[in-house]
C-alpha cells in the first residue's frame, strides 16, 4: 500500500527506520567488530567504536585451541544431511498430497503439523535413553535423524504450499500432449517445483543449523556442532569478550548470509503457509 | 483425474513421511507416559517399580512447581507483548515509503538468524556484564550505577535477549500481512477525513487480527519451549527456571526420570492447547 507521501514525511520516516534498524542490528555489529579487536580493547571504557588496531589474532586463537573446523564441519554435516534426507522423504509426501489429494489429505496435513508442536523437554528421556541404547548418543548420525525429524514437518506443509500454486491444467494439457509419468515428472512439473524446493532448503538448512535443544542434549565431543561450540564459552572463557566475539561471528556468518536471501520464504515457511 | 493407480503410487509416496513421524510421535510419547507412572532412578536404583499417580502430585505440589509456572507463563507473555507490538509498530513503519527499505529491512531480521547460544551469550557479557558491559558503560555514562542484569533483573533480562530474537519474526509476518491491505480503502478514509489513529483502529487492526493471533499463536509454541536462552545465561538460578528448564533438570540433572516424565505430560498437554487454536486456524485457511 506504498502510497505518494511528501519528501518531509519520507525523510522523518526514514530517519526514524534507519534508527530502529541500527539498533535492533547493533548487538551483530558489535560483536563483529569486538571479534577484530584486542582482549583490552574489546573492554575499554569508553567502548572504541572502529579506531583500534584491527587484528586477525582471535580468530587464529580460537581455532587453534577448540578446533573450530570440527564443529563447524560437525554443523555442515548435520544441517546440510537433515535437510537434504528432509526434502527426499518430504518431496514425495508433499507432491502426492498436492496432486492426489483425498478425503483425509487436510487431516494428515495437520496430524504432521502436530507432531511439530511436540514440545521438546516433554520426550528428552526417551530420546536420551534410546540414544544411549543405540549407541547413538554424542553422533552425528543420531543428531541429523532427529533434527530431519523435528524440521520434517515444516518442510512438507512449506513443499506442500508451494506445489499446490502449480496449476493442475499444465499436467493435463501435457497428458493431452502425450506425455507418460516420466515425461510429466522430469520436463513439465521438476522446473516449475525448484524454486519451492530450494526455499525449503534454503529455511530448512537455517533452522536445523540453529537448533538449540537437541543439539545441547544429545552431544558432547564428537558430534557436537557450533551451537554447544558457542555453549561452551559460557564461562570462563566467556569473559574474553574478543575472543567470545570471533567464535560467535564464525558461528553465524554463514546462516546471517543465507538468511538474507530467504525472508520471504521465511514467512511462508514458518506460518505454515498461513501467511503469504 | 486421480486414478485408482494414481491413488496407491499417492499412498507409497506419502508412507515413508507417515511411518516416519508416527515413530517419532508414538514412541518417544509412550515411553514417557510409562516412565511418568514409575518411582524410575537410573543413578539410584534404577526402576523401582509401578506407583500409579504419584509423580503427578508430587510434581504438582513440588515448591518449584508453581514458581516454575509463574516464571514461564511471565516470560512468555513478556515476549509476546514486547514483540508484538513493537512488531505492529515496526511494520507499519517498514511499509511506509523510505530510502534504502531493502537494507532496513535485513537490518531488522538479522537477529532471528543468529543461533540462540550466540545470542544469549554475547548479551550476557558484552551487554549486560555489570563491570564491561556496553549497558553498563551507557548506565555510567549517564551517571547511574549499572545493572546487575541476570541476578537483580533476571527475568526482564531473558524477557529482553528473547524479545530481540523473535521481533524481527513479528515484524515480518505483519509487515507481510500489512501489505496485502486494500490501499484503496485507507485512501478511501483519508479523503473522508479519518485521522490516522482511527484509520489504524477501524481499518489497519482489523485487517492484522489473523497475522497477530498466527504470531501469538506460533510464538507461544516456541517460547514454551525455550531452552538455550536460559542454559547458557543463568541456568535456571536467579529466579529464571521455567517449566522446560525444571523438567530438563529432573530428568537430567536431578535424574528422576519418573517425577520428569510427568512433568514432561503437562507440557505436552500445555503446548497441545495452544496448537489446538493454532491448528483450527491454519486448518481453516487450507479449505480457503
Amino acid at each position: 500500500m506504498a502510497r505518494a507521501v511528501t519528501p518531509r514525511r519520507k525523510a522523518v520516516n526514514t530517519a526514524l527506520a534507519w534508527a530502529v534498524g541500527l539498533i535492533l542490528f547493533f548487538p551483530i555489529l558489535w560483536t563483529i567488530l569486538t571479534s577484530f579487536k584486542t582482549e583490552a580493547q574489546a573492554i575499554a571504557d569508553p567502548p572504541i567504536f572502529l579506531f583500534f588496531d584491527w587484528t586477525l589474532e582471535n580468530y587464529a586463537i580460537v581455532q587453534e585451541r577448540s578446533d573450530y573446523m570440527r564443529f563447524l564441519w560437525n554443523s555442515i554435516i548435520i544441517a546440510g544431511c537433515s535437510t537434504l534426507l528432509g526434502v527426499a522423504i518430504g518431496v514425495p509426501a508433499a507432491w502426492s498430497m498436492a496432486f492426489v489429494p483425498s478425503k483425509r489429505t487436510k487431516d494428515i496435513l495437520l496430524w504432521m503439523l502436530s507432531t511439530k508442536m511436540l514440545p521438546a523437554v516433554g520426550v528428552l528421556y526417551p530420546i536420551y535413553i534410546l540414544f544411549i541404547q543405540l549407541g547413538l548418543l554424542d553422533s552425528r548420525v543420531g543428531l541429523t535423524v532427529v533434527i530431519m525429524l523435528i524440521n520434517l514437518p515444516i518442510i512438507i506443509w512449506m513443499l506442500y504450499t508451494y506445489f499446490k500454486e502449480i496449476p493442475g491444467e499444465i499436467l493435463e494439457a501435457a497428458r493431452m500432449d502425450g506425455a507418460g509419468l516420466r515425461e510429466e515428472l522430469i520436463h513439465v512439473l521438476t522446473p516449475m517445483a525448484i524454486p519451492g524446493i530450494a526455499s525449503t532448503v534454503l529455511l530448512n538448512v537455517i533452522l536445523a543449523w540453529n537448533e538449540a535443544f537437541w543439539t545441547l542434549n544429545l552431544t558432547a565431543v564428537d558430534a557436537a556442532p557450533l551451537t554447544a561450540f558457542i555453549a561452551s564459552y559460557s564461562s570462563p572463557e566467556g569473559l574474553f569478550f574478543a575472543k567470545l566475539s570471533a567464535a560467535s561471528t564464525m558461528a553465524i556468518a554463514p546462516i546471517l548470509i543465507l538468511g538474507w536471501f530467504s525472508q520471504k520464504q521465511l514467512v511462508r515457511g514458518l506460518t505454515f503457509g498461513a501467511v503469504k | 483425474m486421480a486414478t485408482r493407480h494414481s491413488r496407491s503410487a499417492a499412498r507409497l509416496m506419502m508412507a515413508p513421511a507417515v511411518v516416519l513421524l508416527l515413530g517419532w510421535m508414538l514412541v518417544p510419547l509412550t515411553m514417557t507416559l510409562w516412565f511418568s507412572f514409575r518411582k524410575y532412578l537410573p543413578l539410584r536404583g534404577g526402576d523401582l517399580g509401578f506407583v500409579g499417580f504419584e509423580n503427578y502430585g508430587r510434581f504438582l505440589s513440588s515448591s518449584s512447581f508453581w514458581p516454575a509456572v509463574q516464571t514461564t507463563l511471565v516470560i512468555v507473555g513478556g515476549v509476546l507483548i514486547v514483540s508484538v507490538v513493537l512488531g505492529i509498530l515496526l511494520a507499519l513503519l517498514l511499509d511506509q515509503p523510505i530510502w534504502g527499505q531493502g537494507v532496513v529491512r535485513i537490518l531488522v531480521i538479522a537477529p532471528f538468524f543468529v543461533m540462540p547460544t550466540v545470542s544469549a551469550l554475547v548479551w550476557k557479557n558484552m551487554f549486560m556484564d555489570p563491570v564491561n558491559g556496553i549497558l553498563a558503560h551507557l548506565w555510567r555514562f549517564f551517571g547511574a550505577e549499572p545493572v546487575q542484569w541476570l541476578s537483580q533483573a533476571s527475568i526482564p533480562s531473558i524477557i529482553m535477549i528473547v524479545s530481540w530474537q523473535w521481533l524481527p519474526f513479528a515484524t515480518l509476518i505483519l509487515l507481510t500481512a500489512i501489505q496485502s491491505l486494500d490501499s484503496e480503502q485507507l485512501e478511501a478514509a483519508e479523503m473522508d477525513g479519518a485521522p490516522p489513529l482511527k484509520r489504524f483502529a477501524y481499518i489497519i487492526l482489523p485487517h492484522l487480527a489473523r497475522a497477530i493471533t498466527i504470531v501469538i499463536l506460533i510464538q507461544t509454541i516456541f517460547l514454551l519451549s525455550i531452552f538455550a536462552e536460559i542454559f547458557v545465561t543463568t541456568g535456571g538460578a536467579f529466579g529464571t527456571r521455567t517449566l522446560t528448564y525444571l523438567i530438563f533438570q529432573r530428568v537430567l540433572e536431578n535424574q528422576n526420570v519418573g517425577l520428569g516424565s510427568a512433568g514432561g505430560v503437562y507440557a505436552i498437554i500445555l503446548a497441545n492447547i495452544v496448537a489446538l487454536f493454532l491448528m483450527r486456524i491454519v486448518g481453516r485457511n487450507l479449505d480457503a
